[in-house]
C-alpha cells in the first residue's frame, strides 16, 4: 500500500568497512567536539549570586504594596484568602486609631497578614481578587529554608519598605 | 366565586387572597421571578415604596379592565387584581429600569465593601451584582456625613445609608419609645437619633438586622472577621424578653456574632432582644440546633468542604503518619 505522507525513509544497513571497524576515527571525532566546547561560553549561571531575567508575567514572592503617600493599601477585606485555592493566606483585621492615618490608608487594616509559602501555588488569584491593588506577586523566587515554620511569611517580610527607607539605601 | 384572585407573574399563575401585593404574590411562587426589595420588609407595617427596586410591569390590569398600567409600578405597594398579568424579568423595560434604580442607589454609596462588615450578606451588593452596571457614570463627590456615635453597641455609617426607612419603622413598631428617625430632606436626609441620644431600648439591636446595607452594623463584631469566614449555627435559649431563636456566627470555637435568623429574602424570622444579641456570646449560653442552611449562591457557603470526606478505599498509612508527626515535632522545637 502506498504511504499517505510519503515521508518514510528506508535505511540501508551496509556492512562496516575497515576504518569503521577500527572505531578510532569516530572516537577522535567525538573527542574533538568535547574539546571544542571548553572554549565556548558557559550556559550555566551561579544562582543565587547571579539571576536570570524573569519573564514579564512571572509570579514570585508576594509583596503588600503601599500607596503614593507610603500608607499600606491592604484593608484586610479577606478576598485574597477567599480566592486562594490553597488556603495559604490568613489575616487579622484591626481598626485604625487616631494618629495612624499616615500608616494605613483606610479605617481598617491588616494587623497580621500571613502567607504560608509552602501552601502557596503562585497562581496569582489573590492578586486578581484584590480590590485595593494591595498584593502583587512581583518578588523573586521564595528562598529555601530548613524549617516549615519559617515559610510562614508575616507582614515583616511581605510589606513593601516605605519609600523613605528605599531612598536611604 | 371564590374569594381568591388569580394573578399571573411572568407566565406563572398563582391564586392569592385579595389585598395581597404583587411582591408577596411573587414570593408565594418563589424562585427567580421574585422582584428584589431593598426597603419593603414583610414584618414591618407600612414599609416599602421607597427604593423602587421592585418595579414591575403590569401588562394587563385585571379581568374587568384589561388595559395595562401606564407606568412601571412598585410591586411592594400595588395590590393584585383578579386576572392581573405582571411581567418582571421577562420585560426588558423592567430590567432596564432596575439597572437605573441600582445606579441611583449607588450614586452616594461609598462602595467601601472591602472595609464594610455587611459585605457578603449585603442586599445592595447582591442587587448591584445581579442587576447593576459594572461602571459608574457619576463624576461628582459623593455625599458624606460626619461620623455620629450612637452608642457602644451599634455602629452608624451614614455614608452607606440608602434611606430605606426600615430602621425607623423598627424604632417605631418594635421598640417603645421612638428615638431614632430621619431628619433633613432630599440629599441632606439622614437617619439619626435625635440630639445624639443613644438608643438603649431592649430591641434596638434589630435595626442592624433590618438594615439592607452596612449603614447600621454590630459594633461588637466590628472588623472581627469577614462574614464568609464564619460559620452560622442555629441556636436557641430561654429568653424572658424574646423568642431566643438566633443564628450564632462561629469562628473556630468562639461566637463572634449573634443575629436573628434570616430567610431567603434577607428578612428576620423573629426579632431578638439586645441581651441575646450583644451579651450572650458563649456557647454555654445556647442550645445548639445545627448548622444554618445558607444558599449555595452565597459567598458565605464558599470554601466549605465539610462534606468532602476521603473515600473508604484510601487506607491510612501508619508509616507516613508517623513521619509526618516527627516532622511536625521537629518544626515545633525551635
Amino acid at each position: 500500500m502506498e504511504s499517505l505522507s510519503n515521508r518514510k525513509k528506508v535505511l540501508e544497513q551496509k556492512p562496516m568497512n575497515f576504518w569503521e571497524r577500527m572505531y578510532l576515527p569516530a572516537i577522535f571525532k567525538g573527542m574533538a567536539i568535547t574539546f571544542r566546547h571548553m572554549f565556548k561560553p558557559k550556559e550555566t549561571i551561579f544562582y543565587p549570586e547571579v539571576e536570570r531575567e524573569f519573564s514579564e508575567n512571572w509570579r514570585g514572592m508576594h509583596s503588600l504594596k503601599r500607596d503614593e503617600e507610603g500608607r499600606e493599601r491592604c484593608t484586610a477585606c479577606g478576598l485574597c484568602a477567599l480566592s486562594c485555592p490553597a488556603e495559604a493566606i490568613t489575616m487579622v483585621a484591626a481598626e485604625r486609631k487616631k494618629g495612624e492615618e499616615a500608616l494605613y490608608r483606610e479605617e481598617k487594616y491588616a494587623a497580621t497578614y500571613e502567607i504560608n509559602m509552602l501552601r502557596c501555588i503562585f497562581c496569582g488569584l489573590c492578586e486578581e481578587a484584590c480590590p485595593k491593588e494591595a498584593i502583587y506577586l512581583d518578588g523573586p523566587i521564595v528562598p529555601a529554608d530548613y524549617l516549615r515554620k519559617d515559610f510562614i511569611y508575616g507582614k515583616d517580610k511581605l510589606v513593601e519598605k516605605p519609600l523613605t527607607e528605599l531612598i536611604k539605601q | 366565586m371564590s374569594d381568591k384572585v388569580k394573578v399571573t407573574i411572568d407566565g406563572i399563575s398563582v391564586e392569592v387572597a385579595p389585598g395581597t401585593t404583587i411582591l408577596n404574590a411573587a414570593r408565594q411562587i418563589g424562585g427567580d421571578i421574585v422582584p428584589p426589595a431593598m426597603c419593603y420588609y414583610s414584618k414591618l407595617e407600612g414599609s416599602g415604596g421607597k427604593c423602587r427596586t421592585c418595579l414591575v410591569k403590569v401588562s394587563k390590569g385585571s379581568e374587568k379592565d384589561p388595559r395595562p398600567m401606564p407606568k412601571l409600578v412598585a410591586s411592594c405597594r400595588t395590590t393584585v387584581m383578579d386576572g392581573m398579568e405582571v411581567e418582571n424579568i421577562t420585560s426588558p423595560e423592567v430590567v432596564e429600569a432596575r439597572e437605573g434604580v441600582v445606579e441611583m442607589l449607588l450614586i452616594n454609596h461609598p462602595l467601601d465593601c472591602p472595609v464594610c462588615d455587611q459585605a457578603g450578606e449585603c442586599s445592595l451588593q447582591d442587587l448591584g451584582f445581579e442587576h447593576g452596571a459594572a461602571q459608574t457614570r457619576y463624576e461628582f463627590d459623593r455625599r458624606t456625613f460626619e461620623r455620629i456615635d450612637i452608642g457602644d453597641k451599634i455602629q452608624l455609617h451614614m455614608n452607606r445609608c440608602i434611606l430605606c426607612y426600615r430602621c425607623t419603622y423598627v424604632a417605631d413598631q418594635i421598640t417603645d419609645g421612638r428615638c431614632h428617625g430621619v431628619i433633613g430632606r432630599g440629599d441632606h436626609a439622614e437617619i439619626s437619633t435625635y440630639i445624639e441620644k443613644a438608643i438603649d431600648n431592649d430591641f434596638s439591636g434589630n435595626v442592624i438586622d433590618v438594615c439592607p446595607v452596612g449603614a447600621l452594623t454590630d459594633k461588637t463584631f466590628r472588623f472581627k472577621n469577614r462574614v464568609w469566614f464564619t460559620k452560622p449555627v442555629d441556636a436557641h435559649r430561654d429568653c424572658p424578653t424574646c423568642s431566643g431563636k438566633v443564628t450564632l456566627w462561629y469562628k473556630g470555637e468562639e461566637v463572634i456574632r449573634v443575629t436573628a435568623r434570616k430567610d431567603e429574602y434577607n428578612e428576620v424570622e423573629e426579632f431578638i432582644c439586645n441581651t441575646c444579641r450583644f451579651d450572650k456570646k458563649k456557647t454555654s449560653d445556647w442550645v445548639i440546633e445545627g448548622p444554618r442552611a445558607i444558599a449555595n449562591t452565597s459567598v458565605i457557603s464558599s470554601n466549605h468542604y465539610e462534606t468532602l470526606k476521603p473515600l473508604p478505599v484510601i487506607q491510612q498509612n501508619p508509616a507516613l503518619m508517623a513521619s509526618n508527626k516527627e516532622e511536625f515535632e521537629r518544626t515545633k522545637k525551635s
